[in-house]
Order: structure tokens, then sequence, then C-alpha cells
């Protein structure tokens, strides 16, 4: 059964079409990613779902109440963490928990075991004011009040972003505790890398989505040969390697250039002869699996 | 209230009197000692022409000339009608009235004690005797203080609210509070409530100060004030609170604040009589919160009003907390467009 269900959904800024006519569910129990650069619509979504925002066109339902007409019910069942750190940052830790506890009628003791993990990372500063925690314990704090209603439904809009690396990683250890205790979990990120943590991903940019489906199988289905070519001066001659017949793309990933070939039986040898043929000796040419980014840029190509 | 009380005074304390004295007798120099004598005047000597004496007007030494023509003396004597001249520099035309009138009581004042009555152009032809209600001294501060109290509630309260929200929807926290099942009115009331009662502390700690400092005595009721005010407080509240929902910034509000404020503030009749306002600022008047407040305020204050003298004013205002109360819980939405 589809938790959250989204149907032909449009959502225009007075210029901009944020969203084009979008058309995703999501399954009880699910941990789903929602990836993609800035600006690719992913705010948006997570606003309508959360009824903070009308759509222009097409209709969602969480739980199967509509988000527009049962807003008050909607916002009952739905936990939402915005990409902005949003909680009250002059008072403490325990007044947020206990603030956010009150508004939706509930105690910070009857949903302890939701917030156990979190919160016992947060305990001892407990009493500092919430706008002088680190990032990464804003973000832990954020989730707590958000789950602090034991809602069906999460909803985090990237809530990694500009956490350090140790702190993402307990993050994603958290989420996956809670999908644990069957909460369905929607979060959106622009790093690809966390999107193999999710049970499936929907790849989406500039309004559309591009395509949803497990990370792993995204990587299966990827339909060119993939080959990492690793030589210093390969970065100064990125026009003359586009120009090979082969070449479906190559993408800079760090300092290692990442070549889709259209030719099935390319092999390592047959690109390194090229690149001698444009000046590049002994590079280092590997056939390698493809990884989510490879797919996004692929999808975002074709 | 302590600087605009004692600053926004209307008294005239140093009128700059220039005399140009023609006649240089014995009673000209008496009635320029009746002047001089006054805390009113400062006597500034100038040559025996009228013209040096305009110098002085000009370059803002003196504020008016007082001519004494030079049969000042001998038609006095032989009771005579005399005539004085009187120039007042008239660029601030309150000041000016205010010169005027206190001349023209010196010199009156001055004539009846040599036991003349035709000084002709002061002459008074009934003697009035006025007595001041409510205010005997005709003490100005005891007009303005009860003002710029209502002044004072009204832009602390006003401004907190309005800065409030928008304060919310800078940092965020609004988005946080918007997908709560928490209910519009609720959410309105727990910004209005804490501001109202700030405000309403403040009233009575004004008054306080009112009564230690400038020793103004309530006329009235204390009780009934409090309650016009806590009826007043939820309209200019509300006010803020609307401003605060439309409004995207600090910036923006603060704007928005201080036009309706400034607006409301001059039109209440702080400093004028909305009497005397043309007819479109007297039904402009009827929406001002503030020109009820303002004027519950003197008359429960000074005049010591009962709640039957101030009951069309109570209906007012009532009706507008109501309206404003109303707009600023539909005004607010959690769901934006």
């Amino acid at each position: 059964m589809s938790i959250i269900k989204i149907t032909n959904v449009s959502k225009s800024y007075a210029t901009v079409k944020a969203l084009k006519d979008i058309t995703l569910s999501v399954e009880r129990g699910e941990l789903f990613g929602l990836i993609g650069p800035d600006g690719a619509g992913k705010t948006t979504l997570m606003r309508i779902l959360t009824t903070l925002l009308l759509p222009d066109k097409g209709s969602a339902q969480v739980c199967e109440l509509d988000v527009v007409n049962y807003y008050r019910k909607v916002r009952n069942i739905l936990g939402y963490m915005p990409g902005q750190f949003s909680l009250y940052q002059d008072l403490s830790v325990e007044e947020n928990l206990k603030f956010f506890a009150g508004v939706f009628g509930t105690t910070i003791e009857e949903n302890y075991h939701l917030i156990e993990d979190v919160y016992k990372m947060l305990e001892p500063f407990k009493n500092r004011p919430a706008g002088k925690l680190s990032g990464g314990m804003k973000q832990k704090l954020a989730l707590s009040c958000a789950l602090i209603h034991k809602p069906e439904v999460l909803i985090l809009d990237e809530p990694t972003t500009g956490v350090d690396a140790v702190s993402r990683k307990e993050f994603w250890g958290l989420l996956r505790k809670l999908k644990a205790e069957g909460i369905t979990i929607l979060v959106s990120t622009a790093y690809m890398d966390e999107a193999s943590l999710c049970d499936r991903v929907a790849l989406i940019q500039k309004g559309e989505i591009l395509g949803v489906n497990k990370p792993e199988q995204f990587a299966k289905e990827y339909p060119y040969r993939l080959f990492s070519i690793e030589h210093p001066d390969v970065t100064l001659k990125l026009n003359e390697v586009r120009g090979f017949n082969s070449c479906k793309g190559a993408y800079l990933f760090g300092g290692v250039l990442h070549f889709s070939s259209i030719n099935n039986n390319e092999t390592p040898e047959g690109i390194i002869n090229q690149l001698n043929g444009i000046g590049i000796s002994n590079p280092i040419v590997k056939s390698i699996d493809a990884g989510i980014e490879d797919c996004f840029i692929q999808m975002m190509e074709s | 209230m302590l600087i605009l009380a004692n600053a926004a005074t209307q008294e005239m304390k140093n009128i700059n009197l220039a005399v140009v004295d023609f006649d240089n007798s014995k009673t000209s120099r008496e009635l320029i000692n009746a002047f001089g004598n006054s805390p009113f005047y400062t006597i500034i000597p100038v040559k025996q022409s009228v013209n040096s004496a305009m110098d002085k007007v000009h370059n803002s030494q003196a504020d008016a000339i007082l001519v004494i023509e030079d049969d000042f003396e001998e038609k006095i004597v032989k009771s005579e009608k005399v005539d004085l001249q009187l120039l007042v520099n008239a660029i601030n035309g309150t000041a000016a009235s205010l010169i005027n009138g206190y001349t023209s009581s010196i010199v009156t004042g001055y004539s009846a004690k040599i036991g003349i009555q035709n000084v002709e152009q002061f002459k008074p032809a009934i003697a009035t005797k006025v007595r001041h209600w409510y205010n005997p001294e005709l003490n100005y501060k005891l007009y303005m203080v009860p003002g710029i109290l209502v002044i004072l509630v009204t832009v602390v309260g006003m401004f907190l609210t309005a800065l409030n929200i928008v304060r919310e929807k800078e940092l965020g926290t609004i988005e946080q509070i918007n997908v709560t099942p928490i209910k519009r009115y609720q959410f309105i009331l727990g910004k209005l409530i804490p501001f109202w009662i700030i405000a309403l502390f403040e009233l009575a700690f004004g008054l306080l100060i009112a009564r230690l400092v400038f020793n103004l005595t309530i006329a009235g009721s204390i009780p009934l004030l409090f309650g016009f005010a806590s009826i007043y407080l939820l309209v200019a509240l509300s006010g803020g609170l609307i401003l605060s929902t439309t409004a995207d910034n600090q910036q923006q509000v603060m704007f928005m604040s201080y036009f309706f404020m400034i607006l409301f503030i001059l039109m209440s009749g702080l400093f004028t009589s909305t009497e005397s306002m043309p007819q479109w600022a007297q039904l402009f008047n009827k929406i001002n919160p503030l020109y009820y407040f303002m004027d519950v305020n003197r008359m429960v204050i000074l005049k010591g009003s009962n709640f039957a003298d101030i009951k069309v004013q109570f209906v007012f205002i009532s009706i507008l907390a109501l309206l404003t109360l109303t707009w600023a819980v539909l005004r607010y939405r959690k769901t934006s467009n």
C-alpha cells in the first residue's frame, strides 16, 4: 500500500516551473530518497506534502488523506524537518522538545522510546540554547522535535547539508533505526553517495522525475560500458576525449574521468590507444561499474 | 515619557522681546519692567529704531518687538487713547499667538495697575475672569503626559507584535509551527497575550511615573482606565500582527508600522485638537484607535469621567477590536499558494 501518493502534481512560481506533472508513490515502511541538484524541486514537493504549499494542479495523499482537504489530519501524522534549521534558537534543547511535544498534545515521556537514541546524544547539552549547538547537534534536535509526536511519515528536507561526514553517517544510522520502528521516511539530499543508503530513490531534475528505482538497480540498468581514466593531463584534453567516436559522455569525478562508451566491445586497451593518439601517454584505464551519479548524469543527458 | 512631557510643552518660556521705546519716560519704563519681571520674557536691548529691532528678529535674536510711541506717557497722563505696536515673528503660528496672548495680558494687567482703562488696543470690552477646570494651572504637562503614555504603550505593543511573526518568518521557525496541528486562532492568541500583558504593565508603570514625577493624580477610576486600555491594546496588537503576517521581512514591517503609527498619532489629537480638524479627518478618526484611547485616557485621568461618559468610545473600540482580531486570525495562513 502506498503511504504517500503524488499524482500529476504541478507547481509554478512567478516565472519558474518548479514541478512539472510529478507522479510518485512511496510504500509504507520505506526509506525513500529524493535525489537531485539544488533547485530541482525537492523542497517544493516536500512543502506540498507537508501542507505548507498548495499545488497548482494534481493531488497528493498521505495515508490516503488528501493534503489539501485534510491538511489538519495530515499535519498530525507527519513529521517535517525543513532544510533550514527552524527551531527556537533562544530556547534550550529541552524547552524546544517540550514545546513541540506540547503543541502536538503529547509529552516527551510518551514517545521517549522513539527519540531515545538521538536524545541520548543531546542529553549533555539539554540546557544549552538551540542556537548555540553545532550543526550536527542542531540536526539531531530537529529530528527529535519532528519525531516527538510519533509521526507515521517523516519528511526530511536535506537533513545532512552542511553537516560533517561523521555526523552525516550517524544521522543515516538513526534513520535506519527509525525505519526499523516502522516509520516511513522521505528524505531529500543533494549528496549522491547517500542515495545508496535508501531503499529506493527518485532522481529529480528541473521539476521532473528522471527515474525511480532501487539504488543498485539503477547501476545495473546503466546502458553503456563505463571506464575510469586517470592521468594528470586528461582534464586539459577533455574536449578531444569527448570527440572520440565511441564516446557517449566523459565527466570528471574528482581527479578521475568517467568515460562511457556506446561501443559494447570497447576495451581499456582501445581507449589507451586513442588517448595515445591525442598525446596522453601511460594513462590508467579501468573498466568500472556505474554508480548512481553516473546514472544521474546519463539520465540528465537523455 | 520623562523627556517627551518636558520637551513637548507648548508653554513659551523664553520670549525674547525687543522693546523700542521712543517715549523713554517713567511710565514706559514701568511697562517694560512689567515684562522684565515676567518669567516668560527676556528683554533684548535695541537701539531706538524699529529697523534695528527688525534686524534682531531677522537673525532670530528676538521673537517679538514692542513699539512704544513717543507720546505714550503724555497720552496716559491726559487719559487719552494709547496705542502700542506689537510685531511678532509668526513663523511658528502657535508660538506667535501665545506671545500675543501673554503680551496682552501683561499690558492689561499693567494698565489696570496704573488705573487707566484706555490702553485702547488691549482694552477688554467685557472683563472675563477665566477659571480653568480639570487643569487649573494650565500645566501643559498634565495634558501631554496621558497622551504620551498612549503613544508609548502603542509603540511598544505594536512594534513588538509587528516584528514578532516576521522574525519567525526570517528565522524559518514559522515553517515548523505551520506543520503542527495548532489552530490559527491559538497561534494568534499565543502571539498576542504576552505582549498584551507587557503593554498593560507598561501603562501601569507609566501612570506610576506620572504620579511620582509629574504629580498627576488619576481623577477617574483606575479599573475603568485599564478596562478600556485592555480593549484598545487588542486593536493595537492585532494591527501589529496584521502587518506582521503581511510583511516578508523586518525592514518592511518597520516601514509599514512607522507609516501607520505616524498617521494615527498625528491624527489622534496628541498635539492638536481633533475638533478643529477638517470633516474628513474627523471621519478618519472614527477608525483611529489612538484617537479613542487618547480621548478616554485624558477624560478619565484628568476629568474623572465615569463609564457613562465614555461608553461611546467603548462601543467603537470594541467593534474595532473585534474587527482587527478577526482580520489578524484570517490574515495569518499556514498554507501558501
